[in-house]
Order: C-alpha cells, then structure tokens, then sequence
C-alpha cells in the first residue's frame, strides 16, 4: 500500500483520485491468531500496532462488533494533555504524549495533533495554588508547565470574558503549552490502516458472543462471524467492558459505566487557539480546525449503556459556555452526542494481565482515553507480549483497588460519578 | 433577467415595504418577507460562498433545512453568524453580511481551492502535512504551520466577543398532548387531541402555522387550503386548553417524554418589546407526543448542482404561491416524481415561463402530465440534466437523453437557456424526533426514503412524517394520531373533502446523474459524489464512516437535504442497497440552538451568590471578598495603602494580643436530632459522642468509607437528644448528603433525623486574649468565666436582646468564643459585639488572618484534607477509636494507606526570609535547572507575626522524621527557590494554653 | 427523565442527585473481613439492563429512593423509598456497631 505523502496525492490528483486503495483490508477472520483483541476502538487499534512494530507479533486480529472506531475514539472531545498531579498519571500520560509527538509520522498518518496549549482558569488564589502544586510536580517529572497571569490570560484568549461577569475573576492559570488537540478519528484510521500494513487483521461487524476456554483458561472467543481461537485475548472495550467481562463470567468490575456528552457548535472563524478549562464549573473547550467550538462538561452521573443524555446538564454546560464566552450566545449548538464512560473507582484506568488466565484487560478510562491512546495501546502490548506489565502501567492494576493503593487525581473516593 | 418580484400573489403584505442592508447594501421588502425571499425578489442570487471551495452559492430551500444561503446577522456590535436566510424575517433595519469570502462576496480569494479541484478530494488532509522528519518544522510544528491557513479559510462565519445584551428565558410547560408541526397533519390532530378537553400544545418552527396547506394550492373543504389552515388555526385559538407556539422548533426528544424547543420570540422584530425575552427555552413534558414534522425534498445530483438559481422545486414553488416571489423569470424543472409538476404548475400561474420540464423516468402518471400541459414548456421524459452554465447565476443547463434502468446518457447534449433549475429527487420524512428517541428507521423502497422506526417513547406519527404525502390521507392520519394520543376515540366525523391533483408520490430510485464535472452533494461542505466513491475506493464504506471520512451531512444543516443521495451514492458504489450502507443515527438538536438560549435565564448569573447575614457590613467596612466556592467571604479589612500581607499580620497581631472578630456563619451547620443522635455520630465521626455531657463540644473527624479523611468540624451536644454539627464550608453539602444516605440505605433503624440548619444560623468567632471581656461586656446575665463556660462548653443567653448560643472552641488558637445567633439577628448581634469590642480595640478579621492562625496552629483543612490523605498522615490518627467500629474503620489500615513512603503534615520554616507560596514543592537537593526530586509540597503559607517568619504547613514524605533538617522549596513555575527548615506542625502554643487559659 | 418520588410526585431529573448502586450490602461493621469491605466499597455489577440504585431527592423532599432503571434505555420500572427496602434489625438498635 502506498505512502501517503504531498507526492502521492499530487500523482493521484492527477490520476483522477481512481487510484487510492482501501485505507485497510476487510478480511475474514481466520481461525486462530496469536492474540485476538476485543474492541477496534483507538485502544485496541494501537494495542495491535504495537503489538507488530514494538514486539513482532502480528498474527494479531482486532475484532469490532460494529464499524471501526464506533466508540469513544470517534466521541471525545480531542483534547491531549499530561497535566497531571500524581506520579503515575504523569509517567503515564507524559509517555503519551511523547508517542504523540511523533504520531503522525510514525504512522504515516496526519492524526492533525496540534500543541496548542491546554489552560486551566484559576478562580481563587488558593484554586491557583493547587494548580501551583500541579504544575510544580509536573515540572518536577520533566513536564512543561507554567502560570499565566490574568494579563497573559487576557491577552492569550481574548474572547475569554476574564472576570466571567464579575462572578468568577480569573485570578491566573496554568498552562501546558504542549498539550492540545488531534483528529480523533484520524487517530483511529491512522492506526487501523499503520496496524493493517503489519499484518494485522482488522475485523469489522464482528461481534464477541462468548469466550471459549479450556478448563480455566481462555482460549478464544466465539464471534457472530464463528469462533476465533487465540493464544491471547486482549479486551480493550471501554464503555463495554462491563458487558463483555460478563460474557467471560468476571461478574463484578471497579466500573461504572456512565454517558458524558459532548457538543460542537456551528463552525465559526477562528475564535481561539487553545483549549480552556473553567475552574468554578467543570467545562473544557477548544475549536476544531473546521471551526466548530468542541466542548464538554460533567458526566450525565447515572449508570447507562445508552449512548445519550439528558437535558440537565446541556443547560449547565451552555451556561458555563456563555459566561465563559458572551460572545458565543448567538453562536448555535450544531450537535450532541453522548459516549459511554467506564468510570473507575478511583478515576484512573486498569492496563494488566487476567483477571483470568489468558486474559488480558484495559478498561476504566473515565474522562480521559483519548490522550491516552497511544501509550494505553503501547503499555498494554507490552503487558501482552511479555505477559507482565511495563513499569509504567504496573500501578494501573486490578488490585490496587483492593490494596488501597489508589491513584485518585481528584480526591474523590469510590464514587464514580464525581471523578 | 433574474428572479424577481412577481406582479401579483403572495401572502406577503404588499402594503408595507420594509428596508435591509445586505453586505451594506439596502435593499426593500415586504411584511411576510424572509431574507432569502426578499433577496430572491431583488434579483441577488448569490448570497454565500461553499466550506471548503468557496464556491458561490445561493437559495437551495425555503426553511430550516438551507445548507447553502448562511449569512451573518449583526445587532450592533453582536453577531450572530450562519442564519439560514430562509430563516430570517426582515424587519426594518435589519443588517445582515455574507461570511467565509475575502475581501468580498463577490471577489473572494479563498475561491482559488477550487483550482486545486482533485488535490483537495475527501481526506487529502490526512495524507499530507507531517512535515519534515528533522529541522526546525519537525514533529508537530509543519502541520501547525499548514493549520494556521487551514482554520482560518475554514470556519464559516464570525462571532464577536461582545456581550449580548439580550435577555433568555426558560420555560417548562406540561401538556397531554404535544403535537410538532403544524401542516394540514398537524393541525388536525391538535383538533382531535382538543375537542376531548385534553391540553394540547402544537409547536410550528415556521412564523406562520399550515405547512404544505400555506403553498399546495389544493382545496379543503371547498375552501383554498391556506385559508382552510388559517380557520384551523382561528378555532384552535379559541380554545381554552391549547397553546400555539410558532416560531418554535421542537429540537430534543429525551427521556421520559421531554421535549426541548426553541422558541423565537423577537428575532423578527426590530426592537425587543420590554421584558420580552429574545428566546424561550421550552423544556415540554408531554403525555404524549404527535409527530407531524412532514418531509425534506432531497435534490438531485448532477454536474454543476451547485450554481446559484439551482434550487428544490418545492421551494420554488413556495417562493411564488407564499412570498410572490419568482426564483427565475425562464425556469426549468428536472425531477424523477411527481410532487415537481404541481410546482411547475404554480410558478407558472405566478407569471414565470417554464422553459421545460426534464424528467429522468420515462414515464409519468396521468395527473402529472396534465399539469404540465398546464405549465407549458418542453417536456422531456427519459431525460436528464448533465450540466449547467454560469459560475454566479444560472445561465442555462444541458439535457441529455437517459435510461434510467442502465444509467446510459445518449444523444448530444441539448442546451436549454434558463435562469432558475428547480429540482426534486424526491421526499424524506422528517423523522429527526423519532429516530432521538428510539431505534433505528426503516427504509421503505416505494417511497426510496426512510421512515420513523418504532416508538420507544410515546410518540404517534402522522402525514408525511409517517409517509402519508396526499392532503387527504396526512388528515385523516392527523386526526386518527390526536384522538389516539389524548386517549379518545376516533372522530366519526367526515374527513374533509380534498381538491388535489391525483399524483404517484413514490419517485424513481435516480439519485445522481453520473456526467463530467463536480457534482455536489453536500452543498455547503462541498462534498462531491467523486468524493463520495472516493471514500469507498478506501473503504470508508459505512455510514458513519462515510460522514466523517468526506464531512458529509456534518455541516450547519446536519445533511437534511443531503443524506440520501449521499448513502445511494455509496450504496451504488459499493453495491448494496441503502438500508445495508446504514441508516445514520439522528441526535440533538434537529436544527441548531443558540448556546445563549439554552444558557436561558443563567446567562449573566451562572450561579448564586451565597452571602452571610453579615456581608453587608464587610462591604461597608472595606472589606475585600473572596470567592469560596458559591460564598463570598471577607478576605482582609485593609486600611487605605495597606497590603494583603500588611492587613492580615496587623488583624493577626491584634486578635493574638487583643480581640478580633471573623464571619463564620459559612461553615456548614446540620441539626442531628433523635434519640439515637449519639449512636449514629459514633458511627460517622472517628471518635465518641456517645460519651459528650450536654453543653459540650468536641472535634470530630470523619473519614470516607475507604478509610480516607473526609471532613473535620467540632459538634456541640445542645441536649441528650440534640447535636448541632459543623462542617467545613467547602463540604457542607457533601457531609449532609453523606449523613442522610446513610439513615436512609444502611441504618434506616436509627431514630435520627437531620436538617441543615446552614442558613438559619449566623455564626461569629471572637478571638483573642480580651475576648472574654468583649462577651461578658454583651452577653447581660450570662456568665461566662472559666467555670461556667470552660474551654468546648456551651451556653446559652441574650446579645443585644438577641437569644445567643455560645461555645468556647478555638480555631485561631486564642482563647475564643463561637457566637450563633438567627440569621436574621446576626448583623445586629455583630455590631453588638463590635460595640462591646471598641474599648478593647477589636478588629474584624478576614479569611488571610483566619489562615494565618491555623497554619500556627498546624490545624487541617480542605488544602490537607485533599481527598488522599489519612488520619495518620495528618497526625489525627488520636481521633481513631479503637472502642467502635466507624465508617472507615474497616479499610483504613490496608497496605497502601499504611505505607511507609506516605506523605505526612509538616511545618517548614523559610531560612532566607522570603515568603513560601502555597503549591511550591520540597525537595532536598535544590536544581531550579531542572527541578526533580519532589518529596512533598507547602500546602499553606504566610508570614507569622508571632513568629516574625516566613512559615507554611507540607505534606513531605517520611515528615516526621524529618523534623529538624533542612531541605529546599522547589517552585520552578514562580522561580522561588530557597532553604527551608522542617519543624513540628504545631508552630504556636503546642500545649495549648493560649486558648485553655 | 422523570422519577416519581412517593412523597412529591413526578419530577426532573435535573432534581436528583444519584447516589449509586443499591445492590450492594454493607458488611457487618465490626467485621474486618477486607473481601467483603473492598467488595462492598469497590466492585460493581455495573448492569446493562433492569438496574437498582439510590437516587436521592436533593432538590425536593431529600429522602432517598430505590429505583429501577433499565440501563438500555433509561425506563424506570419501579420507584420505592429506600427506607423500606433497607434491612431492619430494630433489636440492636441501641448496641454500638452491631449494625449491617
């Protein structure tokens, strides 16, 4: 399959366009792989590239029971950042953005990542001093982070109303100029079509039924396209995962599964160049290169599995909007959507062996999948390959829950719907 | 010549002409006028420019389902861009501009994409723009550069960031019956539903209620359909129970029958009537819902589809019979059904000449051939349009033979002249609602268009929603859905007697024309059927797939014109039928909101300001409020040219020397009532209070479940059965929530009852060694030595005539008194002991005092109780009693909370003398170059008077081992590196005496 | 959504604060059995289907009710007061930590 580059697009411009191939092969499944991988979402599509690129196997098959990338990759609101408070997020999410850095090359794919800066709006000097303490451990892990002053605020985002109609004066902010925001679903046909090219079997309209098992073993699975025998199954199904354990007789997980919608507003010209997050609210914004304004707030806060919301928290998110950004009244809402959120018990994500044996699981995403992409599928190849975690994703384990070793970025506990 | 104003005809107010400017040109109109028609009658036919091509454009429809007609709307300063010109009312005054074109409309450079044509095909952004491997545009950089450009040719129209003085409002109404749309459907079912004395509430997104009835030309009843309508809409008025809402798009369909509506209320007008809302926000809860939201016509696509004076039949016809409008003086029809040679038929009883009418089937049923004798013209079955001429306006198009079964073009192309195509492919049931609300739609191969799925909600459809496109059947239906919904039978009476022409409303399965050139699928994002196969050669083949590999239907107007084609097209690439491509899930809204209407009444008052009873008075006496969540609160009471810190150390100074006085009304206050109040605060709190005395105090701790630290507060037992608890003010709520979920789900047998009492209560500390002599200089015939009010005792007397409950606890470290008092008393009780205060020189002190003291005393608070630390992490693990279980107790000693490597509370001294900010980090060896190494951090700091040092409370690693050594606060993002020495968190009095004395 | 508590009626969602799964049993506090606990504090069944839960009427009369709710499809099925559905042990009402 060919290149993509300027040279290739100017020869097929001039062919016509009748030249280009499918960006990755539809092929039936075969009977067995060395490792079968649930869910061709942006998890399981990088799971399988590194699996080929990063440790040689690539008898690998990615299994989705719908179209690729029909869940979450294709429902976020695109933003990456490692700005993260504790070790653990940060090791992981600063790796991820590292993978990020080189993405669109390394797959020969441009997955549009743009570094323009993620700014967290501090309300109160000692809101500005837990950013503070944010940004100064990041920094301390070799992260880039810095303040901004309300005059640098308000020169940076003009649109931004800084005193948020006298209610909530910015007092400040902190930065990470690196982070920002990519295609979303580039990310998933860049590595669907980067995966494809080593070998990896894409299949779409695949759904998992069952597990098939030999004694306690998992060996394989049966599919509504039959059954797939594998060396290793992999379950990367964020959203799903409740439903699928179920299927494999793991009955009880450290999840719920909640909605978060998302929203995007008509395109508009180029309004601001960053992404913004509100302090006194929980609202984060950015704008698409198409021009819509992308934003999204809190989790609907309900068990679901349907892929919708409720009005309650459209209203709250249009309103933090607009104080955000009074000049966006009159702009329209263009579309919402909704995307299932495995919500963890302590806000952080599960990438490890089991919890059966041959059996590998990579769930729990919360909020915050997308930027983790490629370092969730990077870390959880590993922990496949070598049947052990990597150092970077050892304390994501199952057991930590139990351990009281907790990851809690929000100091929120077991309860969900707050992190 | 062009389109134009027709002589006569129209249901526009001749009488009154109204003036506009267009890109600053003024132009005139009538009353009844949308922009789209009034610039239709001015002979302005380009009125944008396309997404990515910025080709021209113009008029494609006549409502809410425009991709093409976008301009910007300016009320001042505010603007409002991407209005549908078919959704604009003119009024006088009215300024509206073209977007996405530089420097003009007419001359724009962005035009020049189109030259890349084949280079800028579906997705070729992916393929390109990674830039260079090395050098100074290597990783991201090469693609932020490309972006720059990219963003700004993209966008469509401009926003401003001026606030819009506008006011939005809300509304929730309840009905039996809701029915959507107001067509001849609509209409009667809000009949049926009304007459059985149901309240009813029919929504019409259109300013004037009727749909098709306002341009069919049919009869009803002997009586022209459009008065039929109005007569409808007369009786329904009159009725008791029913609302009519025009201008109100119903655009949300949730759970459990709630429907989201915008409603319009004076975009027409030029000045808002006072009080009057821009928008209402309509949230309806509805017995049940009437679907009657009739159907899109769908174009035809073809080689040059997009010129402007291409537009859908329909419109056109609506344009001529509703506004008087001619959308071209030379008009010719291209179509494969019937539903065009009515439209035929009125543009030319409006006085157009129809050049021909070009039909892509052979044949045509007998109603259809009559009215184009009517129309007159060339009618050329058997062919099609393969491509058009002029660039701005439509100058004439090209006609071929074609075989519709092979898709063979034959013969030479024939030049027809003409100044407006109006084209029709057929119907597409609106059924944006129903697909929200439930399953997936079913594809009907007569119709060639998707119908409502099944009802998951309870919702009825009818007309042409439902697929029922003659008058007679969308009544009948209408009629039969409201009986159905307000749970009546059905009407006996006789069904109205419909005059229409007799016509196939199943339209030939022709989508495109497949000839040389661009043809345009998706208008306004420019999306081509070249793109479209081009987006299945690379198999983006599913639905969804297809929509976000080409951007097709993601534009302004969600595709409402342009789905279908675009799926047949992909079908017929790939060789399925459509419903195996995939039907595309609708979602909120159906046609776009304004974010300042769903905002409603919060826009400019996010959230409630929580203000003590006392706020007044520290806005009188200078103080500086501090947003602390929703409350404000005094930060400091500085004097003229003091500094924050010069104001905090001075009221610090006084309150340890002589008395101060601080609001603490904030802290949450939950009344615990019951006989089993005692046993149920052992359960919640670490330590006893079963074993309290009344008229006493004690701090309490709680922990989460997980054994983590929750909340702190003292509670006062005010008799056996009585507790008064306090809470931080950050999580009052939360602690009250927690306390009732536990009643409630796990011990529903405790006879307790709680109640916060946050509000009721006003609440001042009096601090400091002359306390004592400020209260017993107010508090008449109470005593309140040391013996009858010792340190945590609690008595009750009068301040100022005001009853009073007072307990001696202290936060400052200070001998100090609480004083609460009703809400409604607590100013005059303050002044009382700010009068009382005077001769001793008391001082009100704010929050940075308040914090001062407690950081002296090494008390905790939320920035130490953050959610992850323990009790033992936080020195409090005294409070953990080993007499009881409590909530936490199970879990608080699991391996990873008993870690040796955990954080612990500290006091950090500064050794240069600097100040140490709050979040700074603490290492042991210092490299402001490359800070690492972070064994903790300051949580709070400030300057101690007492001390005369700069000091904070940290959470170090391994902290208690470390008192006496010296490490480094490390604070890169402030560039504030220096020494510092950790101490004891108790800097002040650990013993405690100041405030047992 | 619409819940209909037994003491106000039907109301909005936007009125409730949901407060969890209600399938889950407090172990008996003075047990220090730490399965049971992580279980209870941690795992969830996290159902696609008929779901019961708390859901607490904050912005109304604040009792908090048991409900099920399909997860599919968000019909709630059925609306009882938590109080009701919560074991009863009156008889060691009085006995510090003796309560489930």
């Amino acid at each position: 399959m060919a290149e993509y580059s300027f040279l290739s697009l100017l020869k097929n411009a001039w062919n016509g366009n009748r030249d280009w191939k499918p960006a990755w092969r539809k092929p039936d499944p075969r009977p067995a792989y060395d490792v079968v991988i649930i869910g061709g979402g942006g998890h399981g599509l990088s799971t399988a590239y590194y699996l080929a690129k990063e440790h040689g196997i690539a008898n690998v098959a990615v299994l989705e029971k719908g179209y690729l990338g029909s869940g979450n990759i294709g429902r976020n609101t695109t933003m990456i950042r490692s700005n993260y408070l504790l070790p653990a997020n940060q090791r992981f999410y600063e790796h991820s953005m590292k993978l990020w850095e080189s993405l669109s090359h390394d797959l020969n794919y441009n997955v549009m990542f743009s570094q323009r800066g993620c700014l967290n709006l501090a309300h109160s000097p000692a809101q500005l001093d837990d950013f503070a303490r944010r940004g100064n451990a990041m920094r301390h892990a070799g992260i880039d982070a810095e303040l901004m002053s309300r005059e640098q605020i308000r020169r940076f985002v003009p649109a931004l109303d800084i005193d948020f109609g006298g209610r909530f004066p910015v007092v400040g902010g902190l930065i990470q100029r690196r982070a920002g925001t990519a295609r979303h679903d580039a990310v998933a046909w860049g590595y669907a079509r980067a995966a494809d090219r080593r070998g990896v079997d894409i299949i779409e309209n695949c759904e998992v039924t069952g597990f098939l098992r030999d004694a306690d073993r998992i060996v394989g699975v049966a599919t509504t396209r039959g059954e797939i025998r594998a060396g290793k199954v992999a379950v990367a199904v964020a959203g799903s995962t409740g439903r699928v354990m179920k299927l494999a007789g793991v009955d009880r997980l450290p999840i719920e599964s909640h909605v978060l919608q998302a929203f995007v507003s008509e395109g508009i010209k180029p309004f601001m160049d960053t992404v913004v997050t509100f302090g006194a609210g929980h609202l984060y914004v950015t704008q698409s290169d198409k021009g819509g304004m992308v934003f999204g707030g809190d989790i609907d806060g309900y068990n679901t599995y349907a892929q919708r919301g409720n009005l309650p928290i459209v209203e709250d998110v249009m309103s933090e909007m607009c104080a955000m950004f009074p000049g966006l009244t009159r702009v329209r809402l263009l579309r919402s959507w909704g995307g299932i959120m495995d919500m963890s018990m302590d806000g952080s994500p599960i990438i490890t062996t089991g919890p059966l044996p041959g059996m590998y699981l990579n769930c729990g995403w919360c909020y915050g999948g997308f930027k983790a992409t490629p370092a969730s599928g990077w870390c959880f190849a590993w922990t496949i390959a070598r049947d052990e975690p990597h150092p970077i994703n050892a304390p994501f384990a199952l057991d930590r829950f139990h351990r009281g070793i907790l990851i809690d970025e929000k100091g929120q506990g077991a309860t969900p719907k707050l992190h | 010549m062009s389109a134009g104003r027709a002589p006569s005809g129209g249901r526009i107010d001749r009488a009154r002409s109204i003036r506009f400017t267009f890109d600053g040109r003024s132009y005139s109109g009538h009353a009844g006028d949308t922009l789209a028609s009034a610039l239709l009658a001015n002979g302005v036919s380009m009125v944008a420019r396309s997404f990515k091509y910025h080709r021209p454009r113009g008029v494609l429809s006549a409502g809410v389902d425009e991709p093409s007609a976008l301009v910007t709307v300016l009320r001042g300063k505010v603007r409002e861009p991407n209005v549908p010109a078919t959704q604009i009312e003119i009024f006088d005054g009215l300024v509206t501009e073209s977007q996405n074109r530089f420097p003009s409309l007419d001359f724009d450079f962005g035009a020049m994409n189109s030259l890349a044509g084949d280079l800028f095909s579906a997705g070729f952004y992916y393929k390109t723009f990674m830039g260079p491997v090395i050098g100074p545009l290597r990783g991201t950089r090469f693609w932020m550069f490309c972006e720059w450009f990219i963003r700004r040719a993209a966008g469509l129209g401009r926003a401003g960031h001026e606030r819009d003085p506008a006011r939005y409002e809300r509304m929730n109404a309840f009905c039996d019956v809701l029915v959507v749309g107001s067509g001849p459907a609509g209409l009667a079912a809000a009949k049926a539903a009304a007459v059985g004395g149901k309240r009813v509430i029919l929504a019409e997104q259109e300013p004037v209620l009727g749909g098709s009835a306002k341009w069919s030309g049919e009869t009803i009843d002997g009586i022209e359909a459009a008065e039929w309508a109005s007569a409808r809409e007369a009786e329904l008025a009159g009725m008791p129970d029913v609302r009519l809402l025009p201008r109100t798009a119903v655009w949300g369909y949730y759970d459990g029958n709630t429907l989201a509506a915008l409603e319009r209320v004076n975009d027409h007008k030029a000045d808002a009537a006072p009080g009057e809302p821009r928008h209402r926000h309509w949230t309806i809860r509805a017995g049940a819902v009437v679907l009657a939201t009739g159907a899109f016509e769908r174009p035809l696509v073809f080689p040059g589809n997009d010129v402007p004076g291409v537009m859908l039949a329909g419109a056109a016809e609506r344009y001529a019979v509703e506004y008087g409008v001619l959308p071209g003086r030379r008009i010719v029809l291209f179509t494969n059904n019937d539903s065009t040679y009515r439209a035929a038929a009125a543009l030319r009883r409006a006085g157009a000449a129809i050049a021909a009418i070009i039909d892509a089937r052979r044949e045509i049923s007998a109603g259809a051939r009559q009215l184009a004798q009517e129309a007159g013209g060339e009618l050329l079955t058997g062919h099609a349009v393969v491509a058009t001429s002029g660039r701005k306006a439509l100058s004439g198009i090209s006609v071929q033979r074609y075989d519709a079964a092979s898709e063979v073009l034959s013969g030479e192309p024939r030049q027809i002249e003409a100044d407006c195509l109006a084209v029709s492919g057929g119907w597409s049931p609106a059924i944006h609602l129903a697909s929200q609300a439930g399953q997936a739609p079913q594809w009907d191969e007569r119709l060639q268009a998707f119908l409502p799925p099944k009802p998951t909600q309870n919702w009825i459809g009818a007309g042409a929603f439902d697929g029922a496109f003659t008058t007679r059947e969308t009544i009948a239906e209408g009629t039969a859905a409201g009986a159905t919904a307000a749970g009546a039978r059905a009407s006996r009476a006789k069904p109205p007697e419909v005059e229409a022409p007799e016509l196939d409303a199943a339209p030939a399965p022709i989508f495109e024309i497949k000839a040389k050139g661009k043809a345009f699928v998706d208008l306004q994002h420019d999306v081509t059927a070249e793109d479209v196969r081009l987006a299945h050669r690379e198999g983006f083949v599913s639905v969804e797939h297809l929509k976000r590999y080409t951007t097709l239907g993601m534009a302004t107007d969600q595709g409402k014109t342009s789905n279908v084609p675009g799926l047949a097209i992909m079908a017929d690439a790939a060789g399925k039928s459509i419903p195996e491509v995939g039907t595309t899930r609708f979602r909120p809204p159906f046609s776009s909101v304004p974010l300042g209407a769903l905002a409603a009444e919060r826009h400019g008052d996010l959230k409630p300001e929580r203000l003590t009873p006392m706020h007044d008075w520290h806005v009188e006496n200078g103080a500086r409020m501090y947003t602390a969540g929703l409350w404000l609160r005094p930060q400091i009471y500085g004097l003229p040219g003091e500094t924050v810190e010069q104001a905090y150390v001075r009221e610090t100074r006084t309150v340890r020397d002589g008395v101060g006085i601080v609001d603490v009304s904030t802290l949450g206050k939950i009344a615990v009532q019951g006989p089993d109040a005692a046993e149920f605060l052992d359960r919640v709190y670490t330590n006893l209070f079963s074993t309290l005395p009344v008229n006493k105090a004690r701090y309490g701790l709680m922990l989460r479940e997980e054994g983590i630290a929750f909340d702190d507060g003292t509670t006062w037992r005010l008799a056996e059965h009585e507790f008064l608890m306090t809470t931080t003010t950050a999580n009052a709520g939360k602690v009250m929530q927690h306390l009732e979920y536990y009643l409630d789900t796990v011990w529903p047998e405790l006879r307790v009852h709680v109640a916060s009492v946050t509000d009721q209560w006003a609440g001042a500390a009096l601090s400091g060694p002359k306390s004592r002599e400020v209260l017993a200089a107010c508090m008449k015939g109470t005593a309140v030595g040391d013996d009858a009010l010792p340190f945590m005792g609690i008595v009750h007397g009068e301040i100022a005539d005001v009853p009073v409950t007072v307990c001696r606890l202290s936060f400052s470290g200070e001998l100090a008194y609480e004083i609460y008092c009703g809400a409604g008393h607590g100013i005059h009780v303050w002044e009382a002991l700010m009068e009382a205060g005077e001769p001793f020189g008391i001082v009100p002190y704010g929050l940075e005092a308040l914090g001062t003291m407690r950081i002296e005393k090494g008390h905790v608070t939320g920035a130490e109780i953050d959610g992850r630390t323990t009790a033992r992490d936080l020195h409090l693990d005294w409070m953990l009693s080993k007499r009881k279980p409590f909530i936490g107790s199970a879990m608080m000693d699991r391996e990873g909370l008993v870690a040796p490597d955990r954080i612990q509370l500290v006091g950090v001294v500064s050794l240069d003398n600097r100040a140490l900010n709050g979040g700074a980090h603490i290492v042991e060896e210092l490299d402001p170059e490359n800070p690492r190494g972070s064994v903790g951090h300051v949580t709070a700091a400030c300057y101690s008077p007492v001390l005369g040092k700069y000091i904070g409370l940290a959470l170090v690693k391994g902290g208690k081992a470390r008192h006496g050594t010296r490490a480094h606060v490390s604070d890169p993002l402030r560039k504030r590196f220096g020494p510092v020495e950790i101490v004891s968190h108790h800097f002040f009095d650990p013993e405690g005496s100041r405030m047992h004395g | 959504m619409l819940i209909t508590c037994p003491y106000c009626g039907p109301r909005d969602l936007a009125e409730f604060s949901y407060q969890g799964d209600a399938n889950r049993t407090r172990p008996d506090p003075a047990s220090t059995d730490p399965e049971a606990w992580n279980a209870y504090v941690y795992d969830r069944a996290n159902t696609a289907g008929d779901h019961r839960e708390y859901w607490q009427h904050s912005g109304g009369c604040r009792v908090h009710l048991a409900v099920t709710r399909n997860t599919l499809t968000h019909e709630i099925k059925d609306v009882a007061l938590a109080r009701d559905g919560a074991v009863k042990k009156p008889s060691a009402r009085r006995k510090t930590g003796a309560k489930a």
